[in-house]
């Protein structure tokens, strides 16, 4: 099994005729993703690596049935991209567009609470589960089935530690990309909480950084809620206070948002917590032991 | 990206909030030209991006124009916890009865706009939040309806119970939110906002931080950007379309993607040296920006070993490989010749092999784990 995606997705790429979306789109049909359509606005009627082309999302499922979107539309125009998602109806909107403006995002999110649609990132990677879909940017060949869930704020270290595991023979059910920016559509409580309920999801891996308080509340709820074992990672130790190390939601201030507070809130809740990258995999070892 | 105190209270002006009539000099002959046009007594400010420039002695009030090119001489070029001021702000002078505090951010547990108010302002809000958080109201604003009236009354009668005052305390509160919303804040505050003795309300100082993503939309705000406020390698770094953050050891790294660079930095720590800097170069193999990169860390005296860590998912290794082949023959090539610091290059993923191979022909170092990769570079930089 698996959360949010799997060999069943039927997938909108939106933005799909751009310089991202073109290139991605041919990297996860390769992956075996199930694209089923396009859209561009103006290019509706075209077809792009044998994905029919719409003008707009509601046409493309109206004519596909899609489930699933993935956005690759730059940020002037991704905030529009998700209302047209939600919109549409569709169930998963993936959007891995960096760069979109806090206050609309704050728009947006508030929006989403009253319509059924989950939204995932933006500013992320995508999410995949291995062997069965890939739905964004990551790597599909260091993915390895398996049981366990890997949920992370960023993409390369992610990789990273997908790789270790692999390497490690110990194979993923789901890996989800919740992205870097400070408001986000799916948090780590929505993803612990999802991976909790799947079956075939063993132990879960955490991978937070500074900024805001998201893994002390994923903290919280863990210890209240969880059986299944949760080991963690958190960047940033070193980290100085009031600058933005990269991701826009990666900043620490007012003392809050250390990469300490939060190692301290996972240990209290139960949750071992890696010195290093590599440490995960042995972290895991013991978890699914 | 934060602006001065002038430029945000320009803002706050534009949406019709009583500032008090100011003008920026950068000469102490400038200084005295605005108290004249004043004619009254002004503060003289220093601009930099810090706080507590009073303590520091960079806020003064002058009773004449000859008093205010004095204190403009004594504040220009002031070193103000590091940073100097350039800039004065000449404004004029409030008599002050009450000192509160009204201040808007962008509140990434509720995700909302929220504003903060208290009596007890004119003093650090962060003291106040943590000694007496009782005095702090706070308020969340629907990103659909905006502030309401009735909230911003709410709001101004936890401040004052005069309602004249009140009533001018909620128009301020409006037109601080609309200035949060308009120019994309972060982050926007009024502290002090002063009650004068004959019962007006001012806003007597304004900070402003602006959502660096939404700058696209705020061309008139980007240009507010004072260069002359930031590290210049940082500066060069954004121009170079790099993400940078000067730190203070002597590994430098270069690391595509920012958690796999801040985890880089935290195992250079572990393993016993000190990052020199974060450096994010992103998803692209471009030669520009791998010389860009280097050229900002090799301007870092304290550097003596550089270290890269490049994990390859849609990023070809052998394209890194080659982009820092390429970097190092344009830097060989350059005023400074041949680079001398060690380099130690950690190359995983797409085309690994192949990358390996391009960087071997020129004896570069590469290894394939992280750790190894660290190691190797706190050694040789040892050495």
């Amino acid at each position: 099994m698996s959360i949010l995606v799997n060999e069943n997705t039927k997938v909108i790429v939106q933005g799909i005729t751009g310089r991202d979306g073109s290139f991605h789109t041919r990297q996860m049909l390769d992956y075996g993703t199930k694209i089923i359509a396009g859209v561009t606005p103006g290019k509706g009627g075209q077809s792009l690596q044998g994905v029919p082309v719409f003008n707009t999302v509601q046409e493309a499922v109206d004519a596909t049935g899609a489930n699933t979107s993935v956005i690759y539309v730059p940020p002037p125009f991704a905030a529009d991209a998700i209302y047209e998602g939600a919109a549409a109806g569709i169930s998963v909107v993936i959007c891995i567009t960096e760069g979109l403006p806090i206050l609309e995002m704050m728009k947006v999110y508030a929006y989403l609470q009253t319509t059924s649609t989950r939204l995932v990132g933006p500013n992320c990677p995508g999410v995949i589960t291995p062997g069965e879909t890939k739905v964004g940017i990551m790597p599909g060949h260091i993915h390895q089935p398996g049981h366990v869930g890997v949920v992370s704020r960023s993409g390369t270290l992610t990789y990273e530690i997908v790789h270790q595991l692999t390497s490690a023979g110990i194979g993923q059910s789901t890996c989800l990309g919740i992205g870097g920016d400070p408001i986000i559509g799916t948090n780590f409580i929505d993803a612990l909480s999802a991976f909790e309920q799947d079956e075939d999801t063993h132990a879960v891996v955490m991978i937070g950084e500074i900024g805001g308080s998201d893994e002390e509340n994923a903290a919280a709820y863990v210890k209240e809620n969880m059986t299944t074992p949760v080991v963690g990672f958190i960047a940033g130790r070193t980290a100085p206070p009031g600058k933005r190390m990269g991701h826009a939601g990666a900043i620490i201030s007012g003392g809050t948002g250390t990469a300490e507070k939060k190692i301290k809130a996972l240990n209290a809740a139960g949750i071992p917590v890696g010195d290093r990258s590599m440490d995960i995999v042995d972290l895991i070892q013991n978890a699914l032991s | 990206m934060n602006i001065h105190e002038f430029q945000a209270k320009d803002i706050f002006a534009k949406c019709g909030m009583a500032v008090p009539p100011e003008k920026v000099a950068i000469t102490p002959d400038e200084a005295r030209t605005i108290a004249e046009e004043l004619g009254t007594a002004v503060v003289v400010k220093a601009q930099v991006h810090v706080g507590g420039r009073g303590k520091a002695g960079g806020v003064k009030l002058a009773k004449t124009p000859q008093e205010a090119y004095e204190k403009a001489e004594q504040i220009l070029g002031m070193d103000i916890k590091g940073l100097t001021a350039n800039q004065v702000l000449v404004a004029q002078a409030v008599d002050i009865a009450h000192e509160a505090y009204v201040g808007i951010i962008m509140d990434r547990q509720t995700k909302r706009a929220v504003f903060m108010v208290s009596a007890a302002g004119g003093i650090d809000i962060e003291e106040v939040a943590r000694d007496t958080p009782e005095k702090i109201h706070k308020l969340a604003v629907d990103p659909f309806l905006g502030l309401l009236p009735n909230q911003a009354r709410m709001l101004a009668f936890k401040l004052y119970v005069d309602p004249k005052i009140a009533g001018q305390a909620a128009k301020i509160l409006t037109q601080l939110y609309n200035s949060f919303i308009e120019s994309d804040a972060s982050l926007a505050e009024i502290n002090p906002l002063v009650t004068t003795p004959d019962g007006q309300l001012w806003a007597v100082d304004g900070k402003m931080n602006i959502d660096d993503n939404a700058l696209f939309k705020h061309k008139n705000i980007e240009a507010m950007r004072d260069l002359e406020a930031e590290e210049p390698t940082e500066v060069e770094a954004r121009e170079a379309d790099l993400s940078f953050v000067k730190l203070d050891g002597e590994i430098g790294c270069v690391v595509n993607g920012a958690g796999l660079a801040m985890a880089t930095m935290d195992m250079v720590n572990y393993y016993g040296g000190s990052p020199a800097n974060f450096l994010d170069i992103g998803g692209s193999s471009n030669p520009d920006k791998v010389v860009a990169a280097m050229n900002i860390i090799t301007s870092d005296p304290k550097v003596k070993a550089i270290l890269f860590n490049i994990f390859g998912g849609i990023t070809r290794c052998d394209d890194v490989a080659n982009g820092i082949v390429t970097a190092l023959r344009r830097i060989a090539e350059g005023p400074g010749g041949p680079l001398k610091l060690p380099i130690v290059i950690r190359l995983t993923g797409t085309n690994e092999e192949e990358g390996r191979r391009i960087l071997q022909k020129v004896d570069l170092v590469a290894t394939d784990t992280m750790a190894d990769a660290v190691q190797q570079a706190i050694k040789l930089g040892n050495n």
